[in-house]
């Protein structure tokens, strides 16, 4: 099963690369890594996603703990928490396949950022599924190029 | 007070308690080494090799407790240190190690010396720190110290670029840490310490297994009243020989690979297995599936990535051994406890040493490895620190020398670093000058690091080297012996130096032993001798260590188990 770990970190130089060290080192894999300042300017914090079939989660969290930089560690709850990933996606569209595309853009809420000639550039936020689900469905018309930001996430409620 | 960034570090050692620092000058380094000819209460050794300061400071911290500091510069004067560092940190010794760096401005660009020493380190530091500005250094050095002697201990990396080692700051001793993501957990949970006291209340054949975290915390007093109050024998690993005296009628010695036979057999009878402090390390444990298979197990560690790390507790928990000790100590006297219950269970233990003890034989005409270490226990009345390199001669040393006290034994365990001995040997000897030290080391451990003879020569330290000479990289000789049809590839390092005179040439004492009614008297002789002195003992040369557990196999399945456990004398 995929775990959301949400840590909070200081902001120190080489906090990322000891986190990403420690992973390789462990041998625990990522799935997506997303990184940004906090609601306090000192601790930055990182979501990431990984497959507790492969190591157990509570190994990965206690190593993680372990270092000094990482001052709060969460392994969000599925059922609670809330989820956003935004994918940037280079599509070729032609003529009559234009609105063809405009059309799946609209109902997932795409925005097109970004328009030439031969190709669109679609903006999508949302959950892994919806992401790939419109990848998939976009996959005919040719995609160029996909850029991703890795899942955020964040519990509801106060906790 | 206002100073350089430079002597600002000089300062900052001296405010933590730093007493000796090990270190080899360098480009990057000059200014701290200008700012230490004005040192007050530091001392600084002078090694001939960055691994020798590094090694020099891990046993000077084994031995004393204290946090091992040491000095290299930038590129491979820092690169040098990395086995060392590796190696305490594979073994959680305190360490601090400070390392010059290029100019902050040149930092990424290749330049002369340079090398991302941070980086480098990353995977064997407990933490480490590229100083970006002279004002953080006393922080810096304070949170270092502080990061590598408490919770579980580690090494922490300070690289200081020349820039702020000539930058002017304000000096101010730090009076407090503000590291909020390290809080180590010291108490352990009352309600867990009370149902390990209830299950050993219950227990008629438990063993306690003591790892390096009980002489870490201090905690052999409490090991030994806890193994009393029950009564329950105590297996010790590599790294925690010396926390429980091998004298006691209670000790089972060390567990493992090329452990006791009834300390491997006690475990995979138990029915309840504390371990304290160890960390089920592959060495001990052997095949996982088969390790202690009908007991509770219970762990007490400081660390929390180490419970359910390999092995699965029924009961762990997290804190200070010494803490979790006294406390469960104090729940156990508040039981009623039958201690006639594991009667049984010591007669047992007790027949297995009987019918199990180590033992080798005298061939005339020849010197048997386990011989000289008997010896060096005899003479030293099993009263002095032991240092040792890496292989069979390490493993012989743990099997035939009686430790009696914590810190008295020393020696490379997780990371198995050759070389390890003699420098490691000079910082025990420094740190613990009213004891004799002994290395006991191989021929080949040995040349890893031999210059640091000179080391021991200048600063006159005076430990007695033992090499246990069998012309052969004897460790891995056997494991080609047992397992790879004798095929000797490349092990066979008969083609050495006369080490007496490479003794002699150093201005230490050089002594050859080929028999044993010779080697009494070299020991008293270089003992007597209050100088340095390499003793070359001529070992009969294709020895092999038994007991031995092939790796990965179930620890009872030992080959040459039969043979016999030394006498208790």
């Amino acid at each position: 099963m995929m775990h959301t770990l949400s840590v909070l970190v200081e902001d120190k130089p080489g906090v990322l690369t000891r986190i990403a060290g420690l992973f390789a080192r462990r041998g625990f894999n990522i799935a997506s890594l997303a990184v940004g300042e906090s609601e306090d300017p000192d601790l930055s914090r990182i979501t990431i996603t990984s497959d507790g079939e492969a190591h157990p989660i509570d190994q990965v969290t206690k190593q993680l703990h372990k270092l000094i930089n990482v001052v709060k560690i969460r392994d969000l709850d599925p059922e609670s928490m809330v989820t956003a990933e935004l994918m940037l996606m280079k599509v070729s569209a032609e003529g009559a396949k234009r609105a063809e595309v405009m059309q799946i853009a609209e109902i997932f809420r795409a925005k097109i950022v970004d328009l030439d000639k031969r190709c669109m550039t679609l903006r999508v936020v949302g959950d892994v599924s919806k992401l790939e689900a419109f990848r998939d469905l976009l996959r005919p018309f040719g995609v160029l190029e996909v850029v991703r930001t890795g899942t955020v996430a964040i519990g509801r409620g106060r906790g | 007070m206002k100073m350089k960034g430079s002597q600002a570090v000089v300062a900052s050692l001296e405010a933590e308690g730093c007493e000796v620092l090990f270190g080899f000058p360098g480009g990057m380094v000059i200014p701290i080494y200008d700012a230490l000819l004005d040192a007050k209460t530091m001392r600084h050794v002078l090694v001939r090799h960055e691994q020798g300061a590094v090694h020099a400071a891990d046993g000077y911290a084994r031995a004393t407790g204290k946090v091992g500091v040491c000095l290299a510069t930038s590129g491979p004067g820092a690169t040098n240190l990395v086995t060392g560092i590796a190696n305490a940190y594979m073994d959680s010794i305190p360490l601090v190690a400070i390392t010059g760096q290029i100019r902050a401005d040149l930092i990424g660009t290749d330049a002369f010396q340079e090398a991302d020493t941070t980086g480098i380190t990353l995977p064997v530091v407990k933490h480490s720190y590229l100083v970006t500005k002279a004002a953080d250094l006393p922080r810096v050095i304070h949170e270092a110290f502080h990061i590598a002697g408490t919770g579980r201990p580690g090494p922490v990396v300070i690289d200081i670029p020349i820039t702020f080692e000539l930058g002017e700051m304000n000096y101010q001793r730090p009076a407090d840490i503000d590291l909020p993501g390290y809080k180590p957990t010291l108490q352990g949970h009352i309600k867990q310490i009370r149902a390990v006291a209830e299950a050993l209340g219950q227990s008629e054949r438990p063993v306690l297994y003591a790892g390096g975290g009980v002489i870490t915390s201090g905690a052999a007093v409490e090991l030994a009243e806890l193994a009393h109050l029950l009564p329950a024998p105590v297996a010790t690993t590599l790294m925690g020989l010396g926390a429980f005296p091998e004298r006691d009628p209670l000790a089972l010695g060390m567990l493992g690979m090329h452990g006791n036979v009834a300390a491997n057999y006690a475990v995979h009878e138990c029915d309840m297995l504390v371990a304290v402090g160890a960390r089920f390390d592959d060495r001990v444990t052997g095949k996982l599936t088969a390790f202690a298979p009908q007991a509770k197990i219970v762990h007490i560690d400081i660390d929390p990535a180490e419970i359910g790390k390999n092995v699965q507790p029924l009961i762990p928990i997290v804190g200070d051994a010494r803490n979790v000790l006294a406390r469960l100590i104090e729940e156990i006297k508040s039981l009623e406890l039958d201690r006639g219950r594991t009667a049984a269970w010591l007669a047992k233990c007790a027949e297995w040493e009987a019918k199990f003890a180590f033992g080798y034989e005298h061939e005339p005409g020849t010197l048997a490895p386990q011989f000289v270490i008997e010896e060096i226990d005899r003479v030293t009345g099993s009263d002095a620190v032991v240092v040792t390199d890496v292989g069979q001669h390490q493993m012989w040393a743990t099997q035939y020398y009686h430790y009696q006290w914590p810190r008295q034994f020393i020696s490379s365990g997780g990371l198995g670093t050759m070389g390890f001995g003699l420098p490691a040997a000079i910082g025990a000897k420094i740190g613990r000058p009213d004891m004799t030290v002994v290395d006991i080391c191989g021929d080949g451990g040995f040349q890893l690091t031999m210059q640091e003879l000179t080391t021991a020569v200048c600063e006159d330290v005076p430990v007695v080297v033992a090499i246990v000479n069998n012309g052969f990289l004897g460790m891995v000789r056997q494991w080609q012996d047992l397992f790879w049809n004798k095929r000797y590839a490349h092990t066979c390092i008969a083609t050495q130096p006369d080490f007496a005179k490479l003794a002699d040439a150093f201005g230490c004492l050089g002594l050859t032993v080929t028999a044993e009614d010779q080697v009494e008297e070299a020991l008293r002789t270089a003992i007597g001798s209050q100088r340095p002195t390499v003793i070359d003992f001529k070992v009969r040369q294709e020895e092999n260590v038994f007991p031995m557990v092939p790796a990965g196999q179930d620890i009872t399945e030992m080959i040459g188990g039969t043979s016999g456990r030394r006498k208790r004398t």
